[in-house]
């Protein structure tokens, strides 16, 4: 079976020559206020959670300022209560969720071959409802106390612990704006994922056999079979606070026999493969950046799909350790601990065989290639304060430390967002046509480097000395002072190093060199199309016989098809021996 | 040499990749299921730990007309879409008619004892846990039951103007699948709340 790819030359021209009349801006905002085309959805998936990142953003700023000297009082402590619990309902559903989804969308029916997602209104649809449930959030900031007086943020934590949540404890109705914003988006979530897996398993273009599947569409598998049984509980607990909160039912209502402890379980069933739902992306995007800047095919495909699938079901049974502090009891703890070291050794596995094609490659050290290795040594280092904190007893002393904090801000800053920027330089010349700059990508890199480092290293130490997470102020005398300075000042690199990259962004879009179909001289379908692609991806649905169709294509005296293992290669094999 | 040797492999091999709608509502099956597993495990949880009366024992019958009525109707769904299948619009209308009709009696029957409860026994969703979890329990169950009657009834209003074709059998499985996992899902609620919690 040949590869069958046409290369670029194939769209007509008036596609090209559309571009340059210049269109209403009423007519463009409502080309993309319908629009059902994947590619568009997934740039807004992208573009919302952007400006949510900036949000989200100041106000971690905002609560750093705050916490950087002792007994300060630039934010009162009910202010204070609402950036953490925005900022950490943020970061995870209107950043994380949608920026992951977006790629998503863009890339895999690219990736796979197919001219669109399976069910493109559903897609339309689920962009909309998400991003409805977060204008619904920060609507609270207006509406949040109902007829009682000015609006108020929810005050509650991410994770939104009963009894706090009851009527008596959160009048007014920030905390339903919370609970419905999250309904919401679980439905939009819920909608995308299903969309992804229908995509992947059913639009593939002929000769994708599962076995030649590109892992990022693989890994966006095994996160959207996540996204179902995750979601669905915290779907479930919310569809119950709601209940408890208008109709005077008894879930969580510990005076009527309730329990609060059921509320963490059922946040935390969903919380804990949610951080996988989150980090499997950033994993994805790693299998492709890498083995492109190695100008090596990946290793270990078979063994990396496999502890994909490993992570997604071991992480369905770690979620208690969260809560090793309530007292659970010695079995359920021992299982917990085992549960969640074990998940260390897929995840293992997958950093062993992204240093095997890191090695002996020859390396390209691009602005993305450098996020991408950054991401591989911080992520370690995340795993390994993971491990310290699945250790129970050790649990017990850190628990709701600061060392927490700068455990899971280590994954979701230093391996996923650095994954995202990675993402972000390697795509950004497919999604708009141009290059972004690679000085200012340096700057960005080392920038944002120093300024990670500086907070999330130094926040493990006023963990370890005691600190809880979520106080608004402390006392002089505790010596966290020194601490937390270093942590905030490390916070406002981050901020400018952000800015710089925003700037790069628009500035590249008008002004980046132009990048062509193949920039990076890469090896999957999204690369034979034009950059940006036409609104139908391929003119003609195109035909692979191996997991990097376009090495194939240009290099037809030797192609991958001989080295996989495969009928072909099998059949190879046997004519070699004969 | 054989011939074989040469011929592509592509040529033997067709390319048939399952059909989305049914993959899709596969996924749409995990999510729900993982919803309503969670509301199963809050029953099961808070079963005998209401503070006060009135307990499943004193108030609750097996309501067991209604679930053969809900039962059968996946058997006439499933009649149906074999029927538009080989073509027979007529019969599609009759059984899709049937399904219906055995829904509408299993809903009617939800709304019977809920009317019982409320106005003779006093139970609403604030009387005590037991009320808590299986309204909202049962509740979940019915309202899945209310949306896939309206999608079913949609079916038979095209069905009956002629309008559903062979061609759109496969869109008339998918939605039956919905109504399986709606019949199954009542077999566990109904070993739950009326079996186990009793």
């Amino acid at each position: 079976m040949a590869t069958h790819i046409p290369f670029d030359q194939v769209h007509a021209p008036e596609e090209i020559g559309d571009k340059t009349q210049r269109k209403l801006w009423l007519e463009v905002l409502h080309e993309w206020v319908t629009t059902v085309d994947h590619k568009k959805i997934g740039m807004m998936y992208i573009g919302y959670a952007l400006v949510f990142l900036l949000v989200a953003g100041v106000e971690a700023l905002l609560m750093r300022i705050q916490l950087a000297v002792p007994n300060n009082s630039f934010v009162s402590p009910e202010v204070f209560n609402g950036l953490f619990t925005m900022h950490g309902t943020t970061m995870v559903f209107f950043v994380g969720m949608p920026i992951l989804f977006g790629f998503g969308n863009y890339l895999i029916p690219l990736m796979i071959g197919a001219r669109d997602m399976a069910f493109p209104r559903l897609n339309a649809f689920s962009f909309w409802i998400s991003a409805f449930g977060g204008i619904l959030l920060y609507y609270s900031y207006i509406g949040g106390s109902g007829l009682y007086g000015a609006g108020s943020a929810p005050d509650v934590g991410w994770f939104a612990y009963a009894p706090l949540t009851a009527k008596v404890f959160s009048p007014g109705h920030s905390t339903d704006y919370w609970t419905l914003s999250l309904l919401l988006t679980g439905i939009g979530t819920i909608g995308t994922a299903l969309n992804i897996v229908a995509t992947i398993i059913s639009m593939r273009c002929p000769g994708m056999k599962m076995s030649r599947l590109p892992l990022l569409p693989w890994l966006y598998l095994v996160t959207s079979g996540l996204t179902f049984v995750a979601v669905g509980p915290l779907t479930a607990a919310q569809i119950m606070l709601m209940l408890d909160r208008y109709l005077g039912s008894h879930f969580f209502d510990t005076q009527a026999g309730g329990s609060a402890v059921l509320w963490m379980h059922f946040f935390w069933i969903f919380g804990h493969p949610e951080v996988y739902i989150l980090v499997l992306p950033a994993f994805a995007f790693a299998n492709e950046i890498i083995p492109v800047f190695s100008r090596k095919a990946i290793f270990g495909y078979p063994a990396m799909v496999a502890a994909s699938v490993g992570i997604g079901f071991v992480s369905l049974s770690v979620w208690a350790h969260h809560m090793f502090t309530v007292g659970l009891g010695a079995a359920e703890n021992t299982f917990f601990v085992l549960a969640t070291m074990a998940i260390a050794v897929p995840t293992g596995i997958k950093i062993f065989n992204w240093l095997a094609t890191l090695w002996g490659g020859k390396i390209q050290f691009t602005s993305s290639m450098m996020f991408a290795i950054a991401f591989l040594f911080q992520f370690l280092i995340a795993g390994l304060t993971g491990i310290m904190l699945s250790v129970a007893p050790f649990d017990w002393q850190l628990g709701n430390s600061y060392f927490v904090v700068a455990h899971f801000h280590y994954v979701l800053v230093g391996a996923i967002l650095f994954m995202l920027f990675s993402a972000f330089y390697y795509w950004y010349p497919k999604m708009t046509g141009r290059m972004l700059s690679e000085k200012l990508g340096k700057w960005h890199f080392w920038l944002f480097l120093i300024g990670f480092h500086l907070t999330f290293d130094f926040m493990h130490i006023p963990g370890l000395l005691g600190m809880p997470r979520r106080i608004y102020t402390y006392e002089a005398d505790r010596g966290w002072m020194i601490w937390n300075m270093i942590i905030s000042s490390g916070a406002v690199v981050q901020a400018v190093a952000t800015l710089l990259f925003v700037y790069n962004m628009v500035w590249s879009y008008f002004k980046g060199p132009e990048a062509g179909p193949d920039p990076w001289d890469a090896w999957t379908l999204e690369w034979s199309t034009p950059s940006p692609p036409p609104s139908y991806n391929f003119a003609e649905t195109p035909e692979v016989s191996s997991r990097r169709p376009l090495w194939d294509l240009k290099h037809p005296d030797d192609p991958d098809t001989d080295y996989e293992i495969g009928p072909s290669h099998r059949k190879r094999a046997k004519e070699e021996s004969a | 040499m054989s011939d074989v040797a040469v011929v592509p492999s592509s040529a033997n091999v067709a390319w048939n990749p399952p059909a989305r709608g049914i993959v899709g509502m596969a996924c749409l099956i995990l999510a729900e299921a993982s919803i309503f597993i969670i509301f199963i495990v809050a029953y099961i949880y808070y079963i005998g730990k209401s503070l006060n009366g009135p307990t499943p024992k004193d108030v609750l019958s097996l309501p067991i007309f209604t679930s053969i009525c809900l039962l059968s109707s996946s058997l006439t769904v499933h009649a149906a879409v074999s029927a538009l299948r080989r073509g027979q619009q007529r019969l599609c209308s009759l059984w899709l008619g049937a399904t219906v009709l055995l829904g509408g009696i299993f809903l009617a029957g939800t709304a019977h004892e809920w009317y019982d409860l409320i106005y003779n026994h006093g139970l609403t969703i604030s009387t005590n846990l037991f009320g808590t979890t299986f309204y909202s329990l049962v509740g979940l169950h019915a309202s899945h039951v209310v949306v896939g009657l309206i999608m079913l009834s949609l079916a038979l209003w095209f069905s009956l103007r002629g309008q559903m074709h062979h061609h759109h059998s496969e869109k008339l499985e998918v939605l039956s699948l919905y109504w399986h996992f709606v019949d199954a899902v009542w077999v566990v609620v109904f070993l739950v709340v009326y079996v186990l919690g009793r």
